[in-house]
């Protein structure tokens, strides 16, 4: 499913998160939001999920106004920053929550739950841990489940904040690659944030460059790699050797 | 108050002192004598002192004492008001940390001086503003007088005197909790189609509910103790308005020392195991973080 | 707007839920307070607040609250200081016992003060020889008020000791202070915000105490009668005038504490995050 979102302003306090940003989620893509911190990244991936309501603009699902809709019918997969797992709820349960809340009409039965959850903790090669709590589990084990537990419930896109933030850099690069892999075989239009350039421009289809609460520039990562629109985007994709030695 | 909250959770923890640091071996004995000295003379000795003069005329004078009319009746409105009034407070509690835990609105500061403010007030004055409200010569007390309802030197009097000074216990038990817990999961929970409900008692409840219980269990030690308000407000009708402490007061006051000790052992007993659902709440508490 | 829009749910329902018995059992019956005092004629309002009996009342009551915070302020400087550094069997238990005067009905706790301080009781029995009256004297009241006040200097104190650390008394001690040098000027200005929070607070409590105090004391007029104990005798004789009168001014003196209190926690939440960031 496609995602737009037209003109979104939001301010918090008397900080302007975002001034005006606009930018297309083809469907099927893999699209990165790569900025500095404060730059309003995180702030539009949330509004996109419905965690915030924007003060002006619109959010579109398939060309179809979203901007009032309830975080909980948009059917968005968010894995957080911080994974958010349920602290008191196994691993299998935590996956199982997004089915088990569902209205009676629409609720899986016990047997088809447990099949699916089954699966989706096979997907993410983590089917051995379904009985563990989260505090049992490494930070790239609770990134897995956090994932598991957000596409067990169908999401039409799926939104990740600083998905590999909390991670070590070895766990971090293979978990890029699964992740990039995993899209690759489920197609589900997904949009994460990052401040780390290299993982946005060799993992994403598309890179939007957030600063300022506004976009910087759109394109392919080879656009923005090698034609910066912007000063800022110049000085930030500058290679790391670089700024550590100004 | 929070201070306090925070710090009755404190660990005691006692890393092995390096030498710098480290007093000399007599200094640390006479300071730990001299605190041990004073809490036992001051904490022990006194709880130790209940339940002596409680069975200074042995069991049977013990029983008798508890099981006399009068003192079931105490015991039983004891009871009562404890279970009016904590179910409510516990309400209150819990709306009002989720209302200044997750919503930033005006006037949130001075809802917070507000929810404090019973822990600043003189039981006494607790009392007082109820008698000043619902009394003969209250706000509301001819109008309730010419309807036939009692609300001073009655139940209701004393159920509303254990509101206001338990008020505070619960929701300053949770606030501190929710905003150190954050709202990450209830908001994932909601992304996954979680309505209100659901997120409350699948997500939110089950992340405080030690802390809910550590406030719980606070605020029903108050309501059933709490002495200066429900004493202005009971006006000691024996066997109808007079609840647990009221009647330990009648019956030393009546030189009857053994029976007040006996009843006031019952009252003991309720804050030793305070104490014990405490430290293992703590414990609780302060594994999960 | 009332608020900053929150994708969490309940918003209405518990600011309703919260504003109901806030309205309903703090503002309405301090309402009733502020119009009882409205309704008093100055010059009535002044004799009853200025009344000698009720400036001993006054003098009593501020007397022994002092006495008794200052009392908290040293031993339970010491508690805490044993409880967090100093190992010793049944450490735990000792722990728990420390909010016991929280957790005992306050009239409980005067009952048994009184019996044991009393002439005959398993401690007042050894002071008398002394000449130490402490049941049904100043003396008593203090100590039914040090016992109601203790918890909140020791539990105030207790996390600051904890999180202070050794780190800054080695390092003074690197520095060449000496042990006595390292406590007078580290470990002291370091606990200071904390251990002012912890006395004001047991000043506070010991201001407004009834139910340990009114057994103690003997409660002769002019003599060992305190500020509530006044306002419960009004109350007994129909005289809401002059209990209102009397409350008002305890109930403002509370209030200057409560914003003491207030000032002074923020003071040690800024030095603590001061010292965090440093």
């Amino acid at each position: 499913m496609s995602i737009e979102v037209r003109d979104i302003r939001k301010r918090f306090g008397s900080h302007q998160a975002l001034d005006g940003v606009s930018l297309k989620v083809e469907t099927g893509s893999l699209v990165a939001l790569l900025g500095p911190s404060g730059s309003g990244k995180t702030s539009l991936l949330r509004i996109i999920a419905g965690l915030e309501r924007p003060d002006a603009g619109q959010v579109l699902f398939a060309g179809e106004d979203a901007t009032r809709q309830d975080a909980r019918l948009r059917r968005v997969g968010f894995v957080f920053q911080h994974y958010a797992l349920f602290r008191h709820m196994t691993v299998f349960e935590n996956v199982a929550f997004g089915l088990r809340v569902r209205g009676r009409a629409t609720r899986p039965t016990e047997g088809d739950l447990r099949g699916r959850v089954r699966e989706l903790l096979e997907l993410v090669q983590l089917g051995w841990m379904a009985d563990r709590y989260p505090s049992q589990l490494s930070g790239g084990q609770r990134q897995r489940v956090a994932l598991a537990r957000a596409l067990a419930v169908e999401p039409r896109v799926l939104l990740l904040d600083e998905p590999f933030g909390a991670l070590d850099a070895r766990v971090r690069r293979q978990l890029r690659a699964w992740l990039r892999g995993l899209h690759d075989k489920i197609g589900l239009t997904s949009v994460f944030v990052t401040h780390d350039q290299e993982e946005a421009l060799s993992l994403a289809h598309r890179v939007a460059v957030l600063n300022d609460g506004r976009v910087e520039q759109e394109g392919t990562p080879e656009d923005i790699a090698c034609r910066p629109a912007t000063a800022f985007v110049a000085e930030f994709l500058r290679p790391e050797a670089v700024t550590i030695s100004a | 108050m929070s201070a306090i909250v925070a710090a009755r959770r404190a660990q005691p923890l006692t890393p092995p002192a390096p030498s710098a640091s480290e007093d000399s071996r007599p200094v640390r004995l006479a300071l730990t004598g001299a605190a041990l000295v004073f809490l036992g003379l001051f904490l022990f000795v006194p709880l130790l002192a209940v339940f002596a003069e409680a069975l200074s005329k042995g069991g049977e004078a013990w029983v008798a004492a508890v099981s006399e009319p009068e003192a079931r009746a105490a015991l039983w409105l004891t009871l009562k008001v404890a279970a009016l009034s904590v179910p409510l407070v516990t309400v209150f509690g819990v709306a009002a940390a989720w209302l200044i835990a997750r919503f930033d609105f005006r006037g949130r500061r001075l809802l917070l001086a507000l929810i404090d403010l019973p822990f600043a007030v003189s039981p006494v004055i607790a009392g007082l503003v109820f008698v000043l409200l619902f009394g003969r010569q209250g706000l509301f007390g001819p109008a309730l007088a010419e309807h036939g309802v009692k609300v001073i030197f009655a139940v209701p009097g004393i159920v509303l005197a254990t509101l206001f000074v338990t008020l505070p216990f619960v929701a300053r038990e949770l606030i501190p909790l929710l905003e150190s817990e954050g709202r990450d999961e209830e908001e994932a929970a909601r992304t996954l189609g979680a309505s209100g409900l659901q997120m409350f008692w699948r997500v939110t409840l089950p992340n405080i509910r030690f802390g809910l219980l550590y406030g719980v269990i606070l605020a029903n030690a108050r309501a059933m103790g709490e002495f200066g308000a429900v004493s202005v407000v009971s006006g000691h009708i024996r066997g109808l308005t007079n609840t647990l402490p009221l009647h330990v007061e009648i019956l030393y006051n009546e030189y009857r020392f053994q029976a007040a000790f006996a009843v006031a052992s019952l009252l003991a007993f309720l804050a030793i195991g305070t104490l014990v659902a405490k430290a293992l709440l703590e414990r609780r508490i302060g594994g999960s973080r | 707007m009332l608020r900053r829009q929150s994708v969490l749910p309940g918003f209405s329902l518990s600011l309703g839920v919260t504003s109901a018995f806030i309205g309903l059992l703090v503002l309405l019956p301090l309402a009733a307070l502020a119009a009882k005092a409205a309704s008093l004629r100055p010059a009535a309002f002044w004799a009853t607040v200025s009344d000698p009996r009720a400036l001993a009342a006054y003098r009593l009551s501020f007397g022994a609250s002092l006495a008794a915070a200052a009392l908290n302020g040293v031993f339970g400087l010491l508690v805490a200081w044993v409880l967090v550094r100093q190992p010793f069997p049944g450490k735990r238990l000792v722990d728990a016992l420390v909010d016991l005067p929280f957790a005992l009905p306050t009239a409980v706790a005067g009952i048994t003060l009184t019996t044991l301080y009393g002439p005959n009781g398993w401690i007042g029995r050894h002071l008398e020889p002394l000449g130490l009256r402490v049941a049904f004297t100043e003396l008593g009241i203090t100590v039914a008020l040090t016992f109601i006040g203790l918890p909140f200097v020791v539990r105030t104190l207790q996390p600051v000791i904890e999180e202070m650390g050794t780190d800054a008394e080695e390092a003074a001690a690197s520095l060449g202070a000496g042990r006595a040098q390292t406590l007078w000027r580290v470990v002291l200005p370091t606990l200071l915000p904390a251990w002012l929070t912890g006395v004001t607070l047991a000043l506070s409590r010991a201001l407004g105490e009834y139910g340990s105090v009114v057994f103690i004391a003997g409660n002769m007029p002019m003599k060992t009668e305190i500020a509530p104990l006044l306002i419960m005798t009004k109350l007994e004789q129909y005289d809401y005038a002059g209990a209102t009168a009397i409350a008002l001014v305890m109930l403002f003196a509370s209030l200057l504490l409560l914003l003491a209190i207030g000032t002074l926690q923020a003071w040690s939440v800024r030095r603590s995050l001061g010292e965090a960031a440093s």
